[in-house]
């Protein structure tokens, strides 16, 4: 799996599609994930971004082709497991739970790496103590790292609409994976919020996070990006650096239509 | 505005003049249109009562943001005074409750504790995991029966079976449990509710284990051992707790184990799993919790709360039947966990004691007790949806934690 980074693929789909009834939503997708790389896959409403995320964290399985994670399989496996394994994501339309605190949505981000069962609960063992202080104080260090510690007490429905954002970041780093799939993390975000959240997305790429995002914000995508893979209908038009897929003709195309060319 | 209300009144009282006149109106085949008038009058009653506050609450100034409803401050108030007091005296009343009250108000007492473990296990389904359940009774009877049989044919004592009980009923609670872990809503609650009643008709019909519709009796109390020093020697003596203030005591201790464990729950990685199951269960799933697992262990945890419950009543009473598990019992727990308030221990108590010592206060109304179940459960639902005392997550206090960095 070498491949020409000259370094480890994390993530792996090899010929993935899915179809909803008649809707090819992916078509054969190959796509590749490199260690610690900020990777975006963009395209134009309806392109099969998401798909393409539900599909590595199980919530649907593709209907042909696999994914592979470190060289293991994902085919099959329930969401749950697949985020123990190292991939957590989060959503495009914010999906907190609205009725717990802004502590208590990352704490249950730590479910997968946490263990006290039902029993160790109601005897409060002090394994069950200590642990929980544990990761009380590691969600702590997640929400200070993304500016919410102050928040921690609020319900996550007061928060307003940024940092709601965040806060789904945060959940996500909360299960300490190894690779984060973001989707549209900037959607209705000020250019102000999406610069902080741009130093961020690059600070998490610096502690070794490898980033995968999906994106609409093009000044966010072709400043942080490494790679850019263009989705069209489902299948993949375009792969490249940011500078190359500014310049790709197919992907004119495909964002501003078959006028825009002829036009121009 | 009004109109519109108005003219919804209509149609609702239309209806429901449609719906009550068969069903209440018959009786012994005669027709008796005096019954159905106060009826109908009992529940438009209730919808011009709805229709009042509805027009009050829209009349009302919308608030300011940063004003806090008349419930939040009383809360509030009774937060600052320190938990010694506050704790500490609700405790020594309840505890001190046999010592001034009659027999039939211990009794009466008895029944509300009983009901309120059933609110307090059934809310971990309910309430935290939000799995509608409406069968919930039958592992009650699981306990009762248990408990019965194990002590008729076995010789077990209470305190033996009620393990074996508890097992058993959160057993019950996992073969429930996991046919409906992929249905939501409407669905879980018909597969509840047949399961319930499935139950039910096991028991009434399995005459040679069950002794059927007729029950089983004569079952040992659940009884006391302390050492004792007569005869010259070391022995034990047992004392059988029979009467009502002993057995009050036990359901009391039960009750507060119940509290206990329920609050630890809640407020552990489990309860934290429960809840986000509630919320948004896809977004539970691909947060790392295995929801499957998670809800089969709220059906089995609420069911063993359940167990408990049964195995004390049956050991109360030494008599156990079918009909004491009716799907009406399951309503009225169902109905306590709402109308306290889902998910809230302070609430489930007070709805407990509401709903099972206020019919037999009001004894004479008794045949209009499901009317005011269902007046009080809607007008809640239009008053005050998320219960008398709404449920609070559990906020920290971070100076230690932070000191320690
Ligand atoms: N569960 C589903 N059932 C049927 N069709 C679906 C389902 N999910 C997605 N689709 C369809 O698949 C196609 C791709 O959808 P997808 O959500 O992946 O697009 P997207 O690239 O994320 O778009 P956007 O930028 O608007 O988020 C769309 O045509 C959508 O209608
Ligand atoms: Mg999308």
């Amino acid at each position: 799996m070498l491949l020409e980074f000259g370094i480890m693929n994390q993530l792996v789909l090899q010929n993935v599609s899915k179809k909803f009834g008649g809707l090819l939503a992916v078509n054969q997708l190959d796509l590749e994930v490199p260690e610690n790389k900020i990777l975006s896959l963009i395209g134009p409403n309806g392109a099969g971004k998401t798909t393409v995320f539900n599909m590595i964290t199980g919530v649907y399985p593709p209907s042909n082709g696999s994914i592979t994670f470190k060289g293991k399989k994902l085919n099959k496996l329930r969401s749950s497991k697949i985020v123990a394994r190292g991939i957590a994501r989060t959503f495009q339309n914010i999906r907190l739970f609205k009725s717990m605190t802004v502590l208590e949505n990352v704490l249950v981000g730590m479910h997968c790496r946490s263990k006290s069962g039902a029993i160790r609960a109601l005897l409060k063992t002090p394994f069950e103590v200590k642990e929980e202080k544990n990761i009380t104080r590691k969600s702590l260090e997640i929400l200070e790292f993304m500016g919410l510690a102050d928040f921690c007490n609020d319900y996550a429905s007061n928060l307003p609409y940024g940092g709601q954002r965040r806060l789904e970041i945060a959940r996500a780093l909360a299960a300490q994976p190894q690779i984060i799939l973001l989707d549209e993390p900037a959607a209705g975000m000020n250019p102000r919020e999406t610069a902080d959240l741009m130093d961020l997305i690059i600070k998490l790429r610096d502690t070794g996070l490898t980033i995968f995002l999906v994106e609409h914000d093009m000044r966010l995508v072709m400043g942080i990006s490494e790679i850019v893979i263009v989705l069209d209908y489902g299948q993949k038009i375009a792969q490249g650096t940011p500078q190359e897929i500014q310049q790709n003709e197919t992907v004119i195309e495909a964002y501003l239509g078959t006028g825009a060319k002829t036009a121009s | 505005m009004v109109r519109q209300e108005l003219k919804k009144l209509v149609i609702y009282g239309f209806f429901l003049a449609i719906i009550i006149t068969p069903m209440v109106g018959f009786k012994n085949n005669d027709f008796d249109a005096a019954r159905v008038l106060q009826t109908l009058a009992v529940l438009i009653g209730l919808l011009v009562l709805n229709l009042i506050v509805k027009l009050v609450r829209s009349k009302r100034p919308q608030r300011a943001p940063g004003h806090k409803a008349w419930g939040e401050r009383v809360r509030e108030r009774i937060e600052q005074i320190p938990k010694v007091f506050t704790l500490g005296g609700l405790i020594l009343i309840t505890a001190m409750f046999p010592v001034f009250a009659d027999n039939y108000m211990i009794d009466v007492a008895i029944t509300c504790l009983i009901y309120i473990t059933l609110g307090l296990g059934l809310n971990i389904v309910v309430g935290l995991c939000g799995l509608l359940d409406l069968g919930y009774i039958a592992f009650y009877a699981v306990g009762a029966y248990t408990y019965s049989l194990l002590n008729l044919k076995l010789g077990l004592s209470f305190w033996a079976a009620l393990p074996i009980g508890v097992v058993l009923g959160m057993t019950c609670g996992c073969i429930i449990g996991y046919p409906t872990l992929k249905m939501r809503g409407d669905y879980l609650a018909i597969v509840t509710l047949g399961f319930g009643e499935i139950i039910r008709l096991v028991l009434n019909n399995w005459d040679s284990l069950t002794a059927g519709p007729n029950g089983l009796f004569g079952m040992q109390r659940a009884a006391l051992y302390y050492p004792t020093f007569q005869d010259g020697g070391l022995s034990w003596a047992v004392y059988n707790i029979k009467s009502l203030p002993s057995l009050y005591y036990l359901i009391y201790i039960i009750v507060i184990l119940t509290i206990i464990g329920v609050r630890r729950l809640d407020n552990s990685r489990i309860g934290r799993a429960w809840v986000a199951i509630r919320e948004d269960e896809t977004a539970a799933e691909l947060s790392g919790v295995p929801t499957t697992w998670i809800k089969l262990l709220a059906y089995a945890l609420g069911a063993g709360f359940a167990s408990v419950a049964g195995a004390f009543f049956a050991a109360k009473l030494s008599y156990t039947n079918p009909n004491f598990f009716l799907f009406m019992e399951s309503c009225i727990v169902l109905c306590i966990v709402v109308l306290g308030g889902v998910g809230s221990i302070p609430g489930i108590i007070v709805a407990g004691i509401v709903l099972i010592a206020a019919p037999e206060i009001f004894r004479g109304l008794e045949s209009y007790r499901m009317l005011a179940f269902g007046g009080i459960m809607t007008t809640m639902m239009v008053l005050k949806p998320e219960g008398l005392i709404p449920a609070k997550r559990h906020k920290r206090e971070f100076i230690e934690t932070k000191s320690n960095e």
